[in-house]
């Protein structure tokens, strides 16, 4: 399987191409985000409807990180 | 200019792709939309190790290469208005036109809260199914799955494949139900193929009937959970756990263009006649949207939607085949109904909203939405309330109320694309 290099908070990390950005925060051991009253959160609904999961990608925040898939040279920052 | 398509189709699981095959055989000019990366919708969602299954590939590559076609991945419809959709993707937003709308928009997860509920750890059934056919690493994790229904089993598949150590299912129906539904399976014989298929790829995973997860405990993660079953109180240690109650069907997008829903137990579905139509013209639903029937009805109904839409005849064998299939539904409802203190698991200090953050005590003085959620906040968060809404119409709480758009968070430029071109183009001809 051909792998793409990311970025999470700051750490590197190849992953394989076409796996979602979801599943690479969680192959990389960070968390996701803190909700309003600053508990931890994960992805729960797996499929786009919770927003749970959501992260900063490539400068953009509030994106559903189970919704999109890594690409090559991304920049993801989470609420860790 | 807005681009104009014979038929639009919102979806691209099993209704949406045969709506989409049959409509280009009849020579129509179709946009297929989906807001996933991939086409197959909930039962063949693309598995990044083992790709679709064969004759969902087939059919995918087919109408995705057909030269009449245009595929829009990551594509979400967030406003609409007479004939014309306001889509957008992950960089622009941007206006189409249609003759006909076909909805094709499935259903999602029951998900109802217990406490312990937001632990991470904690999915859906079929959430952990997506984000592990996603690439999310299960390999040697301790994985529970719970809930209900026949997704339980396919969720353990899938689990099972990806190297998860499954430690168990636990379904809330009684043995008794789940035999009983068994029993009937004769009657379709796919699903009953299905049915055995999975079960000789489950070997040595245990599966108990009546048990419910009353609580999740764990520090920043899950660490353990608790199980009422017909055998008391157990305990079980585990990494993750998968939980869902079946499923609802997503009628936000229909309920915004005016189309006349029915109720489904707790939660409303499309009314649609016998060729697919709603109750606005020119728009057309089928599959789980109309009310929960799986993915043979889902692809019957697309059919048949795909086929009407496109102005052709419909026979009366596929009508036929169509009104079996949702037999089918009508008895996985009554065989796995809900045990009511399932509607009892959340304590005054369980979140109920999780975007908001809101637990069920805050709650218990308002006896509408509206008020609660002015109040409250609750189901203003970023979701929108499809968790926590329908979480509490389930619970009896407050009954779901009607979308205003936009559907999901939109860009403002995009909805700046919707104000500056809203004159509608001419008819289907
Ligand atoms: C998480 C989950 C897992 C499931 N797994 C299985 C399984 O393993 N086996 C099985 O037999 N059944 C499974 N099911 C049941 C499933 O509902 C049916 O089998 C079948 O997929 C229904 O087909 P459909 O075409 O009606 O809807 P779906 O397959 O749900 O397809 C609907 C599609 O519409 C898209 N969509 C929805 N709203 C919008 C919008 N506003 N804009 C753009 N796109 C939108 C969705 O992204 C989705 O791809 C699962 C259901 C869920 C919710
Ligand atoms: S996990 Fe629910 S939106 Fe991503």
């Amino acid at each position: 399987m051909t792998q793409v290099r990311i970025n999470i908070d700051g750490h590197a990390l190849d992953v394989p191409a076409g796996i979602s950005v979801a599943a690479a925060i969680a192959q990389s051991q960070r968390p996701f985000r803190r909700s309003v009253s600053g508990h931890m959160r994960a992805p729960f609904c797996g499929m786009g409807i919770c927003f749970e999961c959501r992260v900063q990608i490539d400068g953009i925040a509030q994106q559903r990180s189970c919704m999109v898939s890594v690409r090559d040279g991304m920049q993801v920052v989470t609420d860790g | 200019m807005a681009k104009r398509y014979d038929i639009v189709i919102v979806g691209a699981g099993p209704a949406g792709l045969a709506a989409a095959e049959a409509a280009l055989a009849q020579g129509a000019r179709v946009a297929w939309l989906d807001a996933q990366s991939a086409a197959g919708g909930q039962v063949w969602r693309k598995d990044i190790r083992y790709g679709w299954p064969r004759q969902a590939a087939r059919v995918i590559t087919e109408v995705v290469n057909h030269p009449h076609a245009t595929w829009m991945p990551q594509t979400q419809v967030i406003a609409a208005e007479q004939n014309a959709l306001l889509l957008q993707n992950e960089r622009e937003g941007w206006r189409i036109t249609y003759g006909s709308l076909i909805l094709a928009t499935g259903a999602r997860e029951l998900l109802l809260p217990f406490p312990g509920w937001t632990l991470p750890g904690i999915t859906g059934a079929g959430g952990l199914q997506a984000l592990v056919k996603q690439g999310w690493p299960l390999d040697g994790r301790r994985v529970v799955i719970a809930g209900s229904g026949p997704l339980l089993l396919a969720a353990a598949v899938t689990a099972k494949r990806h190297g998860a150590h499954v430690l168990g299912i636990y379904e809330q129906a009684s043995d008794a139900a789940v035999h009983g539904f068994a029993r009937k399976l004769w009657r379709w014989p796919g699903k009953a193929l299905q049915a055995a298929v999975l079960r000789s790829q489950l070997a040595g995973i245990p599966y108990h009937c009546g048990s419910i997860v009353t609580r999740a405990l764990g520090e920043h993660a899950l660490e353990r959970i608790e199980i009422d079953g017909p055998h008391g109180t157990q305990r079980i240690e585990c990494d993750q756990l998968a939980i869902g109650y079946g499923l609802v069907p997503n009628v936000e997008l229909a309920q915004m263009l005016g189309c006349a829903m029915k109720q489904e137990g707790a939660h409303p579905c499309v009314d649609v006649d016998t060729s697919q139509r709603t109750s606005v013209t020119n728009i057309y639903a089928a599959g789980e949207l109309c009310g929960i029937g799986g993915r043979d009805c889902a692809w019957l109904e697309g059919r048949i939607a795909g086929l009407v839409a496109a102005g052709a005849d419909i026979d009366a064998s596929l009508l036929r085949q169509q009104r079996h299939a949702r037999t089918f539904a009508a008895a996985l409802r009554e065989h796995f109904k809900l045990d009511p203190y399932i509607h009892d698991l959340a304590q005054p200090d369980t979140l109920i909203c999780r975007c908001e953050d809101v637990p069920l005590q805050a709650l218990k003085d308002y006896d509408d939405a509206r008020s609660a959620k002015l109040a409250t906040r609750c189901g203003m968060g970023a979701c929108q309330g499809r968790i926590c809404g329908t979480a509490l119409a389930e619970l009896g709480l407050f009954p779901r109320s009607g979308q205003r758009p936009p559907l999901f968070p939109a860009r403002l430029a995009s909805l700046g694309e919707l104000a500056s071109s809203s004159e509608t183009e001419g008819s289907f001809s």
